[in-house]
């Protein structure tokens, strides 16, 4: 007969050398309220600045936000308005990205609040401002892939983030969408967000639909949530884009994307199984169209379409075009709500969809990326952040990414856009390095790159008008007349980094053309 | 020669809207609001200032605002305020 009190003295002495206590039942108390009522307790809950106080966050840290919002984000104004008023100071915004309606951010990069900032790109005043020189710390610029990578590897390293779920539960199971009857918002993907949840030192959701327990599936697992917040909203979903399938009328536009999609189907990776992803621009989207009447005749069928993913792609994923979509930020509600009720629709973070050095990320297997461009140049560089003017009106995004890791890059963009020309000697900011890029295709010709003698072949076989990208050039200028060079002074305003971590370009201020 | 205030263009993208208006002084005052303005500000302003010059209109401002538009639009926008401004049809006459 062997009892518990008989055993003490064995339990005692293995407790010894395994250097542990010995087990106290007195301090186990049952705790008897109803789980549904015990979460609404739950020690995540807090206010926004509880939340802040707590994280332990500090003058000189970073702090983390994304942009799956896009223009109708409220996150960021909201968190940054609240630090100033708690008195921080000397702050790192890293965002995934930040756009016309950050104008607000100004006035704390005036008054100190911060004085570094991460981004994928910048918009309208704050990105003229900083243009000008408004910050004495150039603003680092990584696209999204480098961004996780850089995230991932501790080159940006994350004391707080903050993001903004359409729900959660009081245990910090988040989505970019919410399941239930009070959902106030949707994005989507939460993809840029995922880097941040996972290696942020605290992370704090912020959602406009508290949610009982358990808010599964979810995007952001609890695991990685240290506080949750409610609040009345975290962003306009009206402002992502209605979804609304609108074929462009342009017929400029409407010729680039005939001539893309011909460039496609004739590449030689119009195959069935391929990938694809396309921008969310003018010709790209109607590249769609003209793609998918090519799919039916053909019978070709891919296999996942990556991005970015748009009301297109998933008309086309519906009707069985398409096998999966691969979504690290849906462009629209109608991908929004397609992430939330199809499988087959995979939400990844932006390490998976694509970091260089993540091995599985998606862009590795794509066959086929449409992408734009402000600029491209003879050596076939191209640039999306930088305006004509030198002054920053756009983002990185995954264009290098997606340009270096496809089998095939094909940039669509006009000659000129009114008296800017797209093709010129040299780009104003290097983003996407022309060794990456294979095909450019204007409204007056195609251009491939020397590297790709294969695919100008092939083009030209087919019928295709593809010329020398020093003759577009010089098309452009004869159009245009020579342009005055740029006002631009002796201070670097912008860092662009590469997505393998090294420094890229940088970008000098330019004088304030409204002085 | 009896001039009235007039107009032609539009704000679209690669146009320009030109607005002619009499004024007491001799010469030709020019205000440019253009989105190209760093690169082509001075060759627009030569473009109007050279059209004006050839129809002999003087004594007036313009005030243009340029989205952009070539040299053969800022001339033909700038010829077309200039016959409503001066009643005086430079196609026909």
């Amino acid at each position: 007969m062997s009892t518990l009190k008989e055993r003490g003295a064995l339990v005692a002495e293995a407790a010894r050398k395994m250097d542990k206590p010995v087990y106290d039942g007195d301090i186990f108390n049952k705790t008897p309220e109803a789980r549904r009522e015990l979460q609404k307790q739950s020690p995540k809950l807090a206010t926004l600045e509880e939340a802040i106080r707590k994280s332990g966050l500090k003058d000189g840290m970073t702090i983390s936000f994304h942009h799956h919002f896009r223009g109708g984000d409220k996150v960021v104004n909201m968190v940054v308005a609240k630090l100033a008023e708690m008195g921080f100071k000397n702050l790192h915004l890293a965002a995934s990205s930040l756009s016309d309606v950050h104008a607000p951010l100004i006035e704390h990069i005036e008054n100190g609040v911060i004085t570094k900032i991460s981004t994928s790109g910048l918009r309208g005043e704050l990105a003229r401002r900083i243009s000008t020189g408004l910050m004495e710390e150039p603003v680092v610029f990584r696209s999204h892939g480098g961004r996780g990578s850089a995230i991932a590897n501790g080159d940006l390293h994350i004391d707080v983030a903050f993001l903004g779920a359409s729900s959660s539960d009081p245990l910090g199971n988040a989505c970019g969408y919410s399941r239930s009857p009070n959902a106030k918002s949707i994005c989507g993907s939460l993809g840029y967000a995922l880097p941040d949840a996972q290696y942020a030192d605290k992370v704090v959701i912020i959602t406009d639909d508290l949610v009982a327990y358990p808010n599964t599936p979810n995007s952001i697992s609890e695991r990685d949530v240290d506080f949750v917040v409610e609040v009345d909203s975290v962003g306009d979903s009206s402002k992502i884009s209605s979804g609304a399938i609108r074929d462009t009328k342009n017929p400029r536009d409407i010729l680039l994307a005939q001539q893309a999609a011909k460039v496609i189907i004739n590449s030689g990776y119009f195959k069935d199984g391929f990938s694809i992803q396309t921008g969310s621009g003018g010709a790209s989207l109607a590249a769609v169209k003209y793609l998918r009447d090519s799919m039916i005749e053909k019978g070709i069928k891919a296999s996942y379409a990556l991005g970015g993913i748009t009301a297109h792609m998933v008309r086309l994923h519906e009707e069985g075009l398409i096998d999966r979509l691969i979504d690290v930020q849906s462009f629209d509600k109608v991908a929004a709500e397609s992430l939330m009720r199809d499988q087959a629709h995979k939400e990844v973070s932006a390490c998976e969809y694509a970091a260089a050095d993540e091995p599985g990320s998606a862009v590795h297997y794509l066959d086929i990326v449409i992408l734009s461009a402000l600029e491209a140049d003879v050596n076939f560089n191209v640039n999306v952040l930088v305006g004509s003017d030198g002054i920053i009106r756009g983002a990185i995004g995954g264009h290098p990414d997606t340009a270096a890791d496809s089998a095939l890059s094909i940039i669509v963009c006009p000659l000129l856009r009114g008296r800017i020309p797209c093709i010129v000697d040299e780009v104003t900011t290097l983003i996407t390095p022309g060794k990456t890029v294979d095909v450019i295709v204007t409204e007056y010709g195609i251009a491939v790159n020397p590297l790709r003698p294969e695919i100008a072949e092939t083009l030209r076989a087919a019928g295709l008008n593809v010329v020398d990208i020093n003759w577009l050039k010089d098309k452009a200028k004869s159009i245009i007349g020579d342009a005055a060079p740029l006002p631009f002074g002796d201070k670097v305003v912008g860092v662009v980094m590469n997505r393998d971590g090294s420094v890229m370009d940088v970008i000098k201020n330019i004088e304030d053309p409204e002085l | 020669m009896e001039m009235k205030v007039a107009q032609a263009g539009t704000l679209e993208s690669g146009d320009i809207l030109v607005r002619i208006t009499p004024s007491q002084e001799s010469g030709l005052e020019i205000n440019l609001d253009s989105t190209v303005a760093y690169q082509f500000g001075a060759q627009i302003k030569k473009v109007i200032a050279d059209t004006l010059g050839e129809l002999g209109v003087t004594g007036v401002r313009v005030d243009a605002t340029d989205k952009g538009a070539l040299d053969c639009t800022v001339r033909a926008r700038v010829t077309a305020a200039a016959v409503r401004a001066t009643g005086c049809d430079v196609w026909k006459d």
